[in-house]
């Protein structure tokens, strides 16, 4: 046993673990975090993907002992506290970016993730940063839309913008949808 | 069809946005694997390393000493208490039926088959203690070839059956009195295609899993299982155990996408029935993707031959489908019945005077093969839709006026087709012309001729697809006649509460589809209260006793209408007590926008609410009235409902690396009336992605020995998302004709349309190379071994006449 000790979703955790023990199974069967979901064994689906120090991982490819001294989100943590959705999470919502929903956590973490190293990508980089994640149920048609629209809405607040890449581009931020 | 029209009111037709994403998004779902209860322990499966074997030695003690380890068992353990796993869908009086033990007692006839469980404290435990189990297998021949499987002195799957053939079933139109006879309509043909397509076998590939949990400890036993079918599932449970159906509770929590792989009564399931009755104590088990690949059932796998016989104007005069259906090892809970959805399809959206479909089930070593979106018709419609382009390209005719020549008129309809369906409506036309205008056909014709003179390495082929399908399962009467061993009904019954807020419950079973969204919208309309008013129930027999789930594209155009004649009773039954409220006569009184108001005189009014709040107190109700505004409507639909459409595709093909890339996809699609436009467009979206799958990119393959080599998503390829293009999608709409709500279904309309027109556009992009067909998945392989043997002069794709 090894103990770890990491903040999950702003709340600080410290636990004694079986040294094999996967990052999402830690995060699952342990802290009962299980918003994040596991849908293979072979890393391909992206299902339980998390971030890590702010960047997005697959929790299955990570030893919980890894993680040791993290700060990890999950898709339960990325809501304001007063409840109040992220950007990201509020689009596929919006553009209708889930079916059955068993991708969907993995999916808009790794979304966070992209927009915040490419804040206005174009379709093709959007599709290509999703790659790792595996959906059955959209076709991912809605799923780029609902990243398009996100990083509009997160362009126009303000918001998790890095200082990279200040453009700016009104007319799509008009076509965010509010229903 | 008018009477649909009435009906518009504010919420259906509208796009809504989800009631179930709000968990969805913030992780706050309820997946079979979130359950975790008191003393539960966890069971890991060990699964046959072979295809074929006769179990001649195993002991599980071992195991049992393993730190964690509570309990081990094999088959012979619960011979006693686990049934034989059931096929509710014995086609022919003569079919074979095999005995299906959940966990295998002495033989083991595929790879991955359950033969040995362990329950230990944790899962890790559990799966470590596998292991430790000891069994001998003496390897017996697999058999995994079907036309092999059928010769004579075959290896046997099943020895105690004498033979590989599962059934054979043949549809004639001659002998049934629908139609010409084939044989006479060959012998007078101007031109005979004659065609092999392989369906290769496809893995559903739900994202979640399948999980299962059991509970013996309470009165009932309950079950939480990723299912698409929990009332199936119970009644299954009931008469394969001998445990007593009102003992038994079975509960589909939020379920990651089915796509029929979820449609089943798994080995899993009983294995957690028998092990949670055994022990006393609640279970869990939990797949591992892999394991999901492996041994989940399986989708497609079929080999048809075509005739189809014409004239040489493009008129054709008949169809012939010889076909063989691989069931795998064991027959799951419709398996043979999936080649018979087929058999009606094949005629598509065409006249064919003349038709015959013979299919023959087979045994082999490999994993059952069951319902995969679309089940059966999107076979059928590969076949005719890639022989349309055939014989279009033998006559050089353009495909879709080869199409032309041949559907049922817009205003031919009612037609019954040589299969001996009803087609109620239709039209085919107004797809079709939607469809090229949004694709652009004529140019993207002349820019295919411009690329064919110029010897462009980068060939532009395109692909039509003009499809139908029989939606709504199903028509009871029907079922019973192709020996089915359930209705195809569907029920709902609405709760009215005092507040006037309301609670929906349907024996429709979602997972992902968006029934609550869309059932609310109904409800919104019929009832004239708010859309948020409403909450649906269902996936729980406790709550929802009655159902028969959700599948075949007919939650909505079954259930949606149990919905609505359930409304219907609610308004009727509120009637004199509003008028009771109001002083005056019933006859008086009209339902407008979730008010009874006074013919003539709009004033005065009682909604809903206020009559549920009078029934609930009922200090002062009319006298003789029962004081209960709920009702219940079970909907058996008098016919299928055939959504159709045209779907039309571009493929850049690259002639010297065989690669194929989508330009563009457009998707005309008519499913009648649409309660969710934006749910409906979702639908088409995944199931043109699904199709594409099965065109350029899935295959499970066996190798020689039955070992699945496509086992993870490494060797088995969804689509990502690089590879699927945006989809131009549109919609005509003809409303169904048979039943108020005018809908016709959408979930495997994307799925069957989409796979022949990825495929005949690859064809169409080298068919100036002499190519006439491309095995699916269209690999840059495949496509490049198909150009070279064209080049080299080897024929492709069968012979022609
Ligand atoms: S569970 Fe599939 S990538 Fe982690
Ligand atoms: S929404 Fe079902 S897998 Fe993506």
């Amino acid at each position: 046993m090894t103990h770890i000790s990491m903040t999950v979703d702003g709340v600080r955790y410290d636990d004694d673990v079986e040294p094999r023990t996967l990052l999402v199974h830690h995060l699952r069967d342990r802290l009962g975090k299980v918003g994040t979901v596991v849908g293979c064994d072979t890393s391909n689906c992206g299902s339980c993907t998390v971030l890590m120090a702010g960047n997005s991982v697959k929790s299955c490819t990570v030893l919980a002992v890894q993680a040791d001294g993290s700060d990890v989100t999950t898709v339960e943590g990325l809501a304001g506290r007063d409840g109040s959705l992220h950007p990201v999470q509020r689009s596929f919502h919006e553009t209708h970016a889930l079916q059955c929903g068993y991708c969907t956590p993995g999916m808009i973490m790794a979304a966070v993730d992209l927009l915040a190293e490419n804040p206005d990508p174009s379709d093709d980089e959007i599709r290509e940063g999703l790659e790792g994640n595996l959906c059955r149920c959209t076709g991912y048609q809605n799923i780029v839309k609902a990243v398009r629209e996100a990083g509009a809405a997160m362009r126009t607040s303000g918001q998790q913008v890095p200082p990279a890449k200040p453009a700016e581009r009104p007319e799509t931020a008009a076509q965010e949808v509010t229903t | 069809m008018t009477v649909t029209e009435d009906r518009s009111g504010a919420e259906v037709g509208r796009d809504r946005r989800r009631k179930e994403d709000s968990r969805l998004i913030t992780g706050r779902t309820m997946w079979t694997e979130n359950i975790s209860l008191p003393g539960m322990l966890h069971l890991a499966i060990l699964r046959s390393p072979m295809a074929h074997a006769r179990i001649t030695h195993i002991d599980v003690g071992p195991a049992r000493e393993l730190p964690g380890v509570v309990e081990a068992i094999a088959g012979r353990d619960i011979a006693d208490i686990q049934g034989s796993l059931p096929c509710a869908w014995p086609v022919t009086e003569e079919m074979i039926l095999p005995d299906y033990p959940p966990l295998a007692v002495d033989e083991v006839r595929h790879a991955g088959e359950p033969v040995a469980v362990v329950a230990a404290r944790d899962r890790v435990s559990a799966i470590d203690a596998l292991e430790a189990i000891e069994v001998d297998y003496e390897p017996l021949p697999a058999v995994l070839d079907m036309e092999a499987a059928l010769a004579d002195g075959a290896d046997l799957v099943h020895s105690g059956h004498g033979t590989n053939k599962c059934f054979s079933w043949i549809l004639d139109s001659a002998e049934a009195g629908t139609g010409d006879d084939v044989g006479r309509a060959e012998a007078d043909a101007e031109v005979v295609i004659k065609r092999r397509y392989l369906q290769q076998r496809l893995i559903p590939a739900f994202m979640e899993p399948r999980s299962v949990v059991v509970d013996p400890t309470g009165e009932q036993i309950t079950m939480w299982s990723a299912t698409q079918i929990p009332h199936i599932l119970r009644l299954m449970l009931a008469m394969a155990t001998g445990v007593a159906e009102h003992k038994i509770r079975v509960i589909a929590p939020d379920v990651g996408g089915g796509f029929g792989g979820k449609l089943q009564v798994t080995p899993e399931e009983f294995i957690a029935f028998a092990a949670a009755r055994r022990f006393g104590r609640p279970v869990k088990y939990v797949e591992s993707r892999s394991e999901s690949m492996l041994s989940a059932h399986h989708g497609r796998d079929q080999i048809q031959d075509i005739t189809l016989c014409a004239k040489r104007d493009g008129t054709v005069t008949g169809l012939s489908v010889k076909l063989l259906a691989n069931m795998g090892a064991y027959l799951g809970i419709v398996t043979p019945g999936v080649p018979l959805l087929g058999a009606f399809m094949y005629n598509a959206i065409y006249k064919f005077p003349a038709y015959r479909f013979d299919c023959t089930g087979v045994f082999t070593n490999t994993t059952k093969t069951d319902a995969y979106r679309g089940a059966g018709r999107p076979e059928a419609t590969f076949a005719i839709e890639r022989t349309m382009d055939e014989l279009a390209a033998e006559l050089g005719m353009d495909p879709l006026e080869v199409r032309r020549r041949n559907w049922i008129g817009h205003d031919e309809f009612p037609f019954t087709t040589v299969a001996g369906l009803t087609y109620d409506s239709g039209n085919y036309e107004a797809a079709t012309d939607k469809a090229m205008e949004l694709f652009g056909y004529d140019a993207l014709r002349r820019e295919q001729d411009e690329r064919r003179q110029s010897n462009d390495p980068v060939q532009l082929g395109i692909g039509v697809s003009t499809y139908t399908e029989m939606c709504g399962l199903a028509p009871s009467r029907v079922l019973g006649q192709l020996r089915y061993g359930a209705g195809g009904w569907e029920t709902a019954s609405v709760r009215m509460l005092p507040t006037g807020k309301v609670e929906v419950v349907t024996g429709t079973s979602p997972h992902g589809q968006g029934h609550e969204t869309a059932w609310s919208q109904i409800v919104a309309d019929e009832l004239g209260v708010p859309f948020d008013d409403v909450e649906v129930l269902h996936g729980d027999t406790r709550t929802s006793h009655k159902g028969l789930d959700t599948y075949g594209s007919r939650s909505l155009a079954v259930g949606g209408i149990a919905l609505v004649n359930a409304c219907q009773k609610v308004v009727d039954k509120a009637k004199p007590i509003a008028a009771h409220l109001l002083e005056c006569d019933p006859a008086d009184l009209e339902f407008v926008n979730g008010q009874y108001q006074v013919k003539g005189s709009p004033g005065a009014a009682k909604t809903l609410g206020d009559c549920a709040l009078a029934v609930f107190t009922s200090h002062d109700l009319p006298d003789g009235v029962e004081p209960n505004l709920d009702a219940d409507a079970t909907f058996d639909p008098g016919n299928f409902s055939y959504p159709h459409g045209t779907h039309l595709c571009a493929t850049e093909v690259d002639t010297e690396t065989g690669r194929v890339s989508i330009r563009s996809y457009v998707a005309v699609d008519d499913v009648g009336r649409v309660v969710n436009p934006m749910i409906v467009e979702g639908q088409v979206h995944g199931g043109i992605a699904q199709g594409i799958g099965q065109a350029l990119f899935e295959e499970a393959v066996y190798d020689a020995d039955g070992n699945l080599l496509t086992g993870t998503f490494v060797d088995y390829l969804l689509p990502g998302s690089p590879d699927l293009p945006d989809f131009v999608t549109a919609r005509t709409e003809t409303p169904a004709t048979d039943h108020p709500l005018g809908a016709k279904g959408v979930g495997e309309a994307g799925t069957i349309a989409s796979t022949p027109a990825v495929v005949n556009a690859v064809v169409d992009a080298l068919r100036p190379l002499g190519v006439s067909d491309v095995r699916m998945p269209c690999t840059p392989e495949r496509v490049w071994q198909a150009i070279r043997d064209a080049r080299n002069g080897a024929h492709e794709g069968g012979e022609r006449s």
